[in-house]
């Protein structure tokens, strides 16, 4: 096969860029090289998460989503977008059934929607490893529009908070009472949080346990009156009050397209929030603080393993089987047999 | 760098105006099973639309169910599309009721396997992964 050419990427080549797509994903040599070429073009694209439990619909969200900026009402020119669809990878075989598809059918035959469905190859966070360097080579292809579907997620699969601009959580209703909305974890990455299946009974319920919460995290002056004692705002300490973002609670009906001109009108402010606040530049930072971390600790590991003998790696993993050793201990050893 | 991994991906597409898909799932399942990513599409889908999901998945293999009879125009016209996209070493394997006097002319077209009721898994997944090497 051809080596693929980072300049037919940049110049949005369809072929060049599934072909850069993969061996990126592959994590070969070749991939490394694209990757290299085509870094110094990405950081333009609008990167929106959207995560939430399985069967929330979020496939279905995404397919709504990308078509509504594909047609916009006025006469602007559509945004090119991308969509990466991350699917789990069985632990028993390795393979993984990819399905996000059956769900985004309103987008065949569009040139300038991509969809790239990814398996989640062993990572735990809601996304696979090679995410990240993936939406790279789809920011340096001129897509503007970046639309990242995590594997269906629990509770802490938050990844893609580091990932995104933009964190979409979807909510179906029926799922748990107002407990499940003030645990930590996935509702505390949310930027835009999405009631679906809002016509479907229990939706208004579940809008309001949502916005309680969020009364309660963000709260307003008017909030702060509790019998009559007025408390004490710890948000506005006397002087110019924080640009905060409340993140909105928005209804959705997916399947019909109900209520996605307001989840664009929503993403479009918070765009302009994070660049008026700064916050652009902080979540860009703390994106590649967090995909060097990971790349550093795959190398640090690949080089270890290079330096350690599969037999040594047996004979000390068997003592610890057999609890002759503990796991820290073996640690230890293994690091200085690699001379770490 | 990390570890280079190569999977055979698939894309399991129905193709054309019939509704049964339930040999599509099976064969989709077992592919999984034996460590392959599969890309399931749905039904109803048009030669136009498997070549756009072949081409944005970069997949190796696109196996195709036919239950209608149709296949021996959608399979060329599929076929040419793959090519028009630069997509000539993709493997197109066929499932379904195709009767014997057609399988020459298809297996002629480039087919890789064909496929008919009771089929086991296993060879499917032995012929794609001698097809993949």
């Amino acid at each position: 096969m051809p080596v693929t050419d980072p300049e037919a990427v940049l110049r949005g080549e369809r072929l060049a860029v599934t072909r850069a797509l993969t061996q990126i994903e592959n994590n070969t040599k070749e991939g490394y090289q694209l990757l290299e070429a085509l870094f110094p073009h990405t950081g333009k694209a609008h990167l929106i998460g959207v995560t939430g439990a399985p069967g929330t619909g979020k496939s279905t969200l995404v397919n709504q989503l990308a078509y509504h900026y594909r047609h916009p009402q006025k006469e602007n020119k559509p945004p090119r977008i991308a969509v990466i669809a991350v699917d789990p990878t069985s632990p028993f075989s390795g393979g993984a059934l990819l399905g996000d598809r059956v769900r985004m059918q309103d987008l065949a035959g569009d040139p300038g929607v991509f969809v790239r469905s990814m398996a989640s190859r062993g990572s735990l966070g809601g996304l696979a490893a090679a995410t990240g360097s993936l939406v790279g080579v789809f920011d340096a292809a001129g897509y503007e529009i970046i639309i990242i579907e995590t594997v269906g997620a629990g509770q802490a699969e938050v990844d893609i908070a580091s990932l995104a601009h933009t964190t979409i959580v979807v909510e179906a209703p029926g799922l748990g009472d107002e407990i499940q909305t003030i645990k930590a974890g996935i509702l505390e990455i949310a930027d835009i949080l999405v009631v679906n299946k809002a016509d479907q009974p229990g939706a208004d319920h579940s809008l309001r346990a949502l916005r309680t919460m969020l009364t309660l995290a963000h709260p307003q002056p008017e909030d702060l009156s509790h019998h009559g004692a007025a408390l004490q705002s710890t948000a506005v300490p006397g002087g110019e009050p924080e640009p905060d973002w409340v993140p909105p609670v928005l209804p959705t009906t997916a399947a019909t397209g109900e209520g996605i001109p307001d989840l664009v009108e929503e993403l479009a402010a918070h765009v302009s929030y994070l660049h008026t606040s700064g916050e652009w530049g902080k979540r860009e930072e703390k994106r590649l603080t967090n995909e060097l971390e990971l790349l550093l600790r795959d190398s640090l590991r690949s080089r270890w393993e290079t330096k350690i003998s599969p037999t040594t790696y047996k004979s000390i993993l068997n003592k610890v089987v057999h609890r002759e050793i503990t796991p820290w201990k073996a640690v230890a050893v293994l690091l200085e047999g690699a001379g770490l | 760098m990390g570890d280079q991994q190569d999977k055979i991906r698939v894309l399991i597409a129905k193709a054309g105006l019939d509704g049964h898909d339930r040999g599509a799932k099976v064969v989709a399942r077992a592919l999984r099973d034996a460590g392959m990513e599969v890309i399931y599409t749905g039904l109803r889908q048009t030669p136009e639309m498997i070549t756009e999901a072949a081409l944005q998945e970069d997949v190796q293999v696109v196996g195709l169910s036919i239950l209608s009879g149709a296949h021996m125009t959608l399979v060329p016209k599929i076929k040419k599309l793959l090519e028009d996209q630069g997509l000539d070493n993709v493997k197109l394997f066929l499932g379904g009721i195709i009767p014997d006097e057609d399988k020459p002319k298809l297996e002629e077209l480039g087919v890789a396997g064909i496929y008919g009721p009771g089929t086991s898994t296993q060879s499917i997944i032995t012929d794609i992964r001698n097809a993949c090497q």
